[in-house]
């Protein structure tokens, strides 16, 4: 029982790790803080834009130059905002639910490597942690959907739990595939695995999207309908339920979920980097520079893979419309998940065979 | 009723990737966003933006007030009699405009007191921007509505080939009747003055020549040169001109009779002087 309650402990250090305490706490948290805040909020401009231009519009253009401080001006408006809070809400579930939406869409970065050395902590059950914590969000959407006193919110609510639930099997099971591959649940672990892989004991660098290009297709597919993302989007709905669990929020508080949503889309799209785009890697083979500047490079790398990720997740977004709920319930449970089982049998039997 | 058919399923996934190619493709071609503030709307000539007020035109008929759907024309006027034009006429009576407004918070643009105006003192202008943070100011008085008249754009050409307007011809005809006359004046002072020139001393009075001395002169060449022909000279200019036939042909015959005229006046000045 005590061997399970312990915490698993960093396994490799990291480069944020300098001797001091607390001056390493700041770093990590400062990391940990830029990818939520900052790297979200470029996320969030790149939809506005590449949205726009699908759409033969520009997108926003007025707030600083093409429109880049556009989310921040967001930001300043909503905080700007009256609070309102229904009077038949809940009122301490009512405001404690953003928060719990948006804790864990933050703590996922924690593990989240993104240069080599670059990373708060390297755990050993890093993949697990990671998506666990992603599943407490639904906990805030459920709390806001209820709190609310309001029939959308809480039909929205439900969907979501029901979406999220039925979403996290594929997700799991398709990153299971990725643990069984790479042989350890540390995310920096299996990034090394994809530059060291082994078939018939020669040692090849190969990304794991190639041997499971079904699993990313699946992990991308659920990730997409765990952020309740369109065409996924049955828990906002708009058309049908005014804004799903978000209705009778404004201001600062529908920030924050509108926050969770964009950092919960970097936190994915960094996890598919990790899981099937070989992490910092540049190209399969291609060596990174040694010391700061392949650290440097490295991050820079998985930036840019995470925003090429959030480029198609936003690409899909426009391109398709949003699926009945009987559809998307549908998906899941009867292709999905099955297919993500088959998913595990090729991957365990390629890794015995081979 | 023909049966419904039902289209051709195209295999799994075609539908999806050529959605996600129209956006792609979108992606990549201009954006066709005006940035309004920064740069004007191409407006289509006929825009219905506000209602232009001339209200030297209007004559207080009061058919756009009663044709506005919205009551949104209020017009105020006084009768002022006016004193006959001849002794011994009748006094008429006359409606003065004390007051035109359109409020263009009730009108909806219908465009139907323009339509119904009989005497073009209402006009449509593409100008847009007069918005207000109070409602009141939308209200448009007569000064305000005549200030609009600068903005309104002149009307479309003419087809090819359209008879001109009735009321352009007629100013047309009767500018040119003014011409001609004033011409016929000069020339006949201008011969009188040459007679008394020729009588007295020759650069004693260029003054008195004035303009219309110039002409004769220069007519008087061309006389010289081809007495006949010059009709169909002047005939041929005025029907490229565009003129009518009657009254190219009117002209050159009256230019012909002028040049007989002055003929005969140089001949005699001729003989004069011999």
């Amino acid at each position: 029982m005590t061997t399970i309650l312990t915490l698993p402990l960093a396994q490799q250090a990291s480069v944020l790790d300098v001797g001091n305490f607390a001056l390493s706490a700041v770093f990590k948290i400062g990391v940990v803080l830029v990818m939520f805040m900052v790297i979200s909020l470029v996320g969030g401009y790149l939809e506005h834009k590449a949205m726009g231009h699908m759409q033969a519009r520009t997108g926003p253009m007025e707030a600083g130059p093409h429109g880049t401080l556009q989310l921040v001006a967001d930001g300043i408006k909503f905080v700007q905002k009256e609070d309102v809070i229904p009077r038949n809400a809940d009122k301490w579930v009512f405001a404690a639910a953003p928060g719990v939406a948006l804790v864990p869409a933050m703590l996922g970065f924690y593990v989240l490597p993104l240069g080599p050395g670059v990373w708060a902590a390297d755990l050993e059950l890093g993949l697990f942690y990671a998506l666990a914590i992603g599943s407490i969000g639904v906990l805030g959407i459920l709390m806001g959907g209820w709190a609310s006193a309001n029939k959308f919110s809480l039909i929205g609510g439900l969907r979501a739990a029901a979406q999220l639930i039925a979403y996290e099997l594929p997700l799991i099971l398709a990153a299971a595939a990725v643990g069984i591959q790479a042989g350890s649940l540390s995310l920096v672990d299996i990034v090394d695995a994809q530059m060291t892989m082994q078939v018939f004991g020669t040692p090849i660098t190969m990304w794991f999207i190639i041997p499971q290009l079904l699993g990313f297709v699946i992990f991308f597919i659920a990730a997409m309908a765990e952020l309740s993302r369109p065409p996924f989007d049955m828990p906002i709905a708009d058309s049908e339920l005014v804004f799903g669990y978000m209705t009778e929020y404004t201001g600062i508080k529908f920030a924050m979920y509108l926050l969770t949503e964009y950092g919960g889309m970097v936190f994915m799209s960094g996890l598919m980097v990790v899981l099937y785009l070989g992490g910092w890697q540049i190209l399969p083979g291609v060596d990174m520079p040694e010391g700061t500047w392949g650290a440097l490079l490295g991050v820079g790398v998985t930036l840019g893979k995470i925003m090429l990720l959030i480029f198609v997740i936003v690409w899909a977004r426009v391109a398709y419309p949003r699926l009945r709920e009987d559809q998307l319930q549908k998906i899941s449970w009867l292709i999905l998940i099955p297919l993500s089982l088959l998913n595990i049998v090729i991957v365990a039997l390629g890794k015995v065979l081979l | 009723m023909s049966p419904v058919t039902t289209p051709k399923s195209a295999p799994f996934g075609v539908g999806l990737l050529k959605g996600a190619a129209v956006t792609l493709k979108h992606l990549f071609r201009p954006a066709v966003t005006q940035q309004y503030p920064h740069e004007r709307p191409d407006l289509a000539p006929r825009t219905r933006g506000v209602i232009a007020l001339m209200d030297e035109n209007c004559t207080v008929c009061m058919l756009c007030s009663r044709a506005c759907p919205d009551w949104c024309i209020y017009i105020d006027s006084h009768k002022e009699t006016v004193p006959p034009a001849k002794e011994g006429g009748r006094a008429r009576t006359r409606n003065v405009l004390d007051r035109f407004a359109i409020d263009f918070a009730l009108c909806m643009y219908c465009g139907i007191c323009v339509d119904v105006c009989p005497f073009d003192a209402l006009w449509w202008s593409p100008e847009f921007e007069y918005a207000e943070y109070d409602i009141d100011g939308l209200l448009h008085e007569m000064d305000r509505l005549r200030e609009w008249m600068d903005t309104v754009p002149p009307p479309p050409p003419l087809d090819s080939g359209a008879d001109a307007p009735a009321e352009v011809a007629d100013a047309i005809a009767a500018k040119q009747k003014e011409l001609d006359a004033a011409r016929d004046a000069a020339d006949a002072a201008a011969s009188e003055a040459e007679a008394k020139t020729d009588e007295g001393g020759d650069s004693s009075k260029p003054a008195a020549k004035s303009a219309g001395s110039g002409k004769p002169n220069v007519a008087d060449v061309h006389v010289e040169g081809a007495g006949e022909q010059l009709d169909q000279e002047v005939y041929d200019s005025l029907i490229a001109e565009g003129k009518s036939e009657r009254m190219a042909r009117a002209k050159a015959k009256a230019a012909w009779v002028r040049a007989q005229k002055q003929k005969q006046l140089d001949e005699d000045s001729d003989g004069g002087d011999a």
